[in-house]
């Protein structure tokens, strides 16, 4: 089985307009990916699924990932003037890393036994610019994985024969997997409500808990 | 011949239909809840609270720490702690719960309760006839409903409860031994001030004669 | 304001059938016919679960066939977002109902992978007991719901539930709980097995034999068995690894890959099994997958049993509260009895997950129904998917 190192030099030399970068994993026993530019992406699965050497015939999981805005505090150190003297002063300065969506495949080889390849594929935001291309005309098992993907992140697959929701009914608006989401709570709660429940369960009918104990103080 | 196979099939039938007159093997079937099944040790179904001696208030073993309240997964417990406190089986000081209840109809039974709980007084019940038809709060478990005795336990899990009590026996053992060791360390260092103060001498007294008493 | 659908589908609409041009008069100026399209709808006694088929139907054969799912869908993988890694160990169990201790197996595995537990020898061999025992009894209930749903009611259903109530018997004894176990931990298992558990095991794989053999003998070559599913949606090899298909499924079509050959994951090296593979990929070759499956198990599991070493089952370095493993992220896979089921972690070092995600055999396997139906018959349908063997917990989450 070829390193992420060896395959990134294969795909490079097939494919000389492809932008691929090898990502680490702190966690050693874990494998490392290969983050494909979404321009590209089909393209390089092809050639992995293809390639006489990988082979990879076999996408065994498609995940999507949401990783929002992040902000960053860097620590730079910084010419300022104080007192008179020119010192070096570390100062914090806050970088906005803006938010993804991230779809990772696994892909595998039955016929060479050896596995697993991840790629990366990362949108430009959250909010608009949300399309991938589609695996499922190389992989069909990518079908319902990458119809899963769109219900729960709202990733749009441009080449997916059959795009729409498949563990959310067709009418449902709003993507439960992200971490932004807001669960709606108007329904009816479970019949002993208390903590938060009893907070949310209280907004939309008055609730009289029979069960809620005033702690007794001894005299 | 047509059909060949399908009559060897029906003769294991047969033998299942009229086997199950002789062979217990076959006959698998309790008439439900005329008849009931002897339950298994270990099994486990809802939790409960632990009690030791007579008095449900005072043996209660739960010192409110809110340890499984943390780590239950579908978040039923509910506990309030108590301002003031008791002793608890070591004879030390504890605050003890104010409430405690558990919300059956969401817990799943799944025991991390009893696993991560340090002090032996949340175990798992075998009753699973709890229906009612009280829809807000038939289910909700407060702390009296809870509270079982250390008899019951050791009658409905037996191994587990005596490994519970050598578990308890040995903390009891532990803090006893404790405080006894404190409790001489405490004499012999009032006998070594108090000979201290006897050894100090008087200006031209002779020398120390009485020796300083030996560390027992 | 609520955001729930308050119109149910329609659960029946007849459609005019079109001929190529696309109009649906024929030449002597009278209807070709007519279309129906039906929903096998979510109460359905033979569907394994609420799922939902939408059938288009000309005559008896099926000319379109959308799968529906979701109806059961808990949103699981949000849930572990939510909690932390052992809190998440009893909702594995919901995954896949039938197969608690596979589905435990496969996160434990995940886990350790990510921070680096070791698991004690012992721990290896109950590991590989409790999961061939699943297999078994997986597999017996399923040859007897296939059985079920092409018209032998109930029968052979009983018997195969009459054994594998003695297999979930021992799972009570151990763990607790006769199917959600909850039983694997990160760096073993909860508790260990005594030896009066280990020879009653013993006895009842030694037993297994015999009723495989009596239930086999009134099966295996029945008549109505073979004429119903012989020939009924051969699947050929690139379809079903293009498919991503897993499992009995895959092997039943000729592909040679089991995970736990290619992995070895374990200790399955130690064992000395086959991996039986069908020729045709239709339904009789699917159902006589399973029956050879059970066999090899029962090879295993007289090897585990007999050489099931002492000692701890749990790592003494392995935390049980206030787990945290490093942040970084790790795909883990088993060969549960319905395919692949794997789990990829994504950690951010603290307590919970970042991302988790179950990989769910039965979800995937339902991929290609539409294109293993058509052409065949309404009566078909309802065996094709009992041989797919979904189980809804796994395909909705």
């Amino acid at each position: 089985m070829e390193t992420p190192e060896q395959i990134k030099a294969s795909l490079e030399a097939a494919l000389p307009s492809a932008k691929i970068e090898i990502l680490a994993n702190e966690c050693a026993a874990g494998e490392r990916s290969l983050l494909v530019a979404a321009a590209s992406g089909f393209a390089v699965a092809k050639f992995l699924r293809d390639d006489a050497q990988l082979k990879l015939d076999y996408c065994s999981n498609v995940t999507g990932v949401d990783w929002p805005d992040k902000e960053l505090a860097e620590k730079i150190k910084v010419k300022q003037i104080v007192d008179g003297v020119e010192k070096e002063v570390e100062e914090v300065k806050k970088t906005v890393r803006s938010g993804y969506l991230e779809v990772v495949y696994h892909l595998y080889s039955m016929a060479l036994k050896h596995g697993p390849v991840v790629l990366r594929l990362r949108t430009e935001n959250r909010a608009d610019k949300t399309h991938l291309p589609s695996l499922t005309p190389l992989w069909r098992g990518a079908e319902f994985q990458e119809r899963e993907v769109y219900d729960l992140y709202g990733v749009i697959f441009d080449g997916h024969p059959d795009l729409r929701r498949i563990l959310m009914w067709d009418e449902f608006v709003g993507f439960p997997m992200r971490r932004d989401y807001i669960a709606p709570d108007d329904f009816e709660y479970e019949p002993t409500p208390h903590d938060e429940v009893l907070v949310e369960a209280k907004k939309h009918y008055p609730v009289e808990v029979k069960a809620e104990v005033k702690p007794e103080v001894k005299a | 011949m047509l059909g060949e196979q399908i009559i060897k099939g029906m003769a294991v039938t047969a033998r299942n239909f009229f086997g199950s007159y002789v062979s217990k093997d076959r006959l698998t079937t309790v008439q439900y809840p005329e008849e009931q099944l002897a339950q298994k040790e270990n099994t486990r179904q809802f939790p409960f609270l632990v009690y030791d001696g007579d008095d449900w208030e005072k043996g209660l073993r739960c010192v409110a720490c809110q340890i499984c309240e943390k780590e239950c997964p579908p978040k039923c417990i509910y506990i309030v702690k108590s301002k003031d406190k008791k002793p608890d089986y070591k004879g030390q000081p504890q605050i003890y719960p104010l409430t405690f209840d558990i919300d059956v109809s969401v817990c799943m039974s799944c025991q991390i309760c009893v696993e991560v709980c340090p002090f032996e007084s949340i175990k798992m019940d075998t009753k699973f006839e709890l229906s009612t038809d009280d829809r807000f709060g038939g289910l909700l478990l407060t702390k009296d409903k809870l509270a079982k005795p250390n008899s019951y336990y050791q009658q409905m899990h037996p191994h587990d409860a005596a490994d519970s009590d050598a578990v308890i026996a040995a903390e009891k053992a532990k803090a006893e031994a404790k405080a006894k060791a404190a409790a001489e360390a405490k004499l012999k260092a009032d006998a070594e001030a108090k000979a201290k103060a006897a050894a100090t001498p008087p200006i031209a007294a002779p020398a120390l004669t009485t020796p300083p008493p030996t560390a027992k | 304001m609520s955001t729930f659908a308050t119109m149910p589908p329609k659960s029946f609409e007849v459609k005019p059938k079109l001929d190529e041009s696309g109009s649906s008069i024929d030449e002597s100026g009278s209807s070709i016919g007519e279309l129906l399209e039906i929903s096998m709808g979510p109460h359905h006694p033979s569907t394994h679960g609420v799922f939902r088929m939408d059938v288009v139907l000309d005559g008896e054969k099926v000319v379109k066939l959308k799968p529906v799912c979701g109806y059961l869908h808990r949103n699981h993988e949000k849930i572990g977002e939510n909690i932390s890694y052992l809190a998440s160990m009893p909702y594995t169990d919901r995954l896949d109902y039938f197969c608690s201790m596979t589905n435990n197996w496969a996160y434990a595995l995940t886990i350790e992978k990510l921070a680096g537990l070791a698991v004690p020898e012992r721990a290896e061999y109950i590991r590989v007991i409790m999961a061939e025992l699943t297999r078994l009894q997986n597999h017996t209930s399923l040859i007897g719901f296939f059985v079920h749903d092409m018209g032998a009611l109930g029968t052979p259903l009983m018997y195969a539930f009459r054994e594998r109530e003695k297999i979930l018997d021992l799972f009570e004894e151990v763990s607790g709980a006769r199917m959600m176990c909850n039983y694997m931990r990160f760096g073993g298992v909860r508790v260990d097995v005594n030896d009066e558990w280990l020879a009653r095991t013993k006895q009842l794989v030694a037993n297994y034999g015999r009723f495989l053999d009596e239930f086999e003998a009134f099966l295996n070559q029945n008549e109505i068995l073979l004429a119903r599913t012989q020939g009924v949606s051969p699947l050929t090899k690139e379809q079903a690894v293009n498919a991503s298909l897993t499992g009995p499924l895959l092997r039943a079509a000729g592909v040679n890959y089991d995970v736990r050959k290619v992995d070895k994951y374990g200790i399955y090296s130690r064992f000395d099994f086959k991996v039986p593979l069908g020729e045709h990929g239709d339904l009789y070759d699917r159902y006589m997958m399973r029956v050879l499956e059970m066999r090899e198990s029962i090879k295993i599991l007289n090897q585990a049993l007999r050489d099931i070493p002492g000692g701890p089952v749990m790592d003494p370095k392995a935390k049980l509260r206030g787990f945290r493993p490093k942040s970084g992220e790790v795909y883990g896979r088993i060969e549960s009895p319905k395919g692949e089921l794997g789990f990829y972690i994504i950690s951010d070092g603290g307590p919970n997950p970042y991302r988790y995600r179950v990989r769910p055999p039965s979800f995937i396997n339902i991929t290609i129904l539409e294109d293993m139906c058509l052409g065949h018959r309404v009566a078909d349908v309802i065996v094709i998917l009992g041989s797919v063997d979904i189980v809804l917990g796994e395909v909705d989450r």
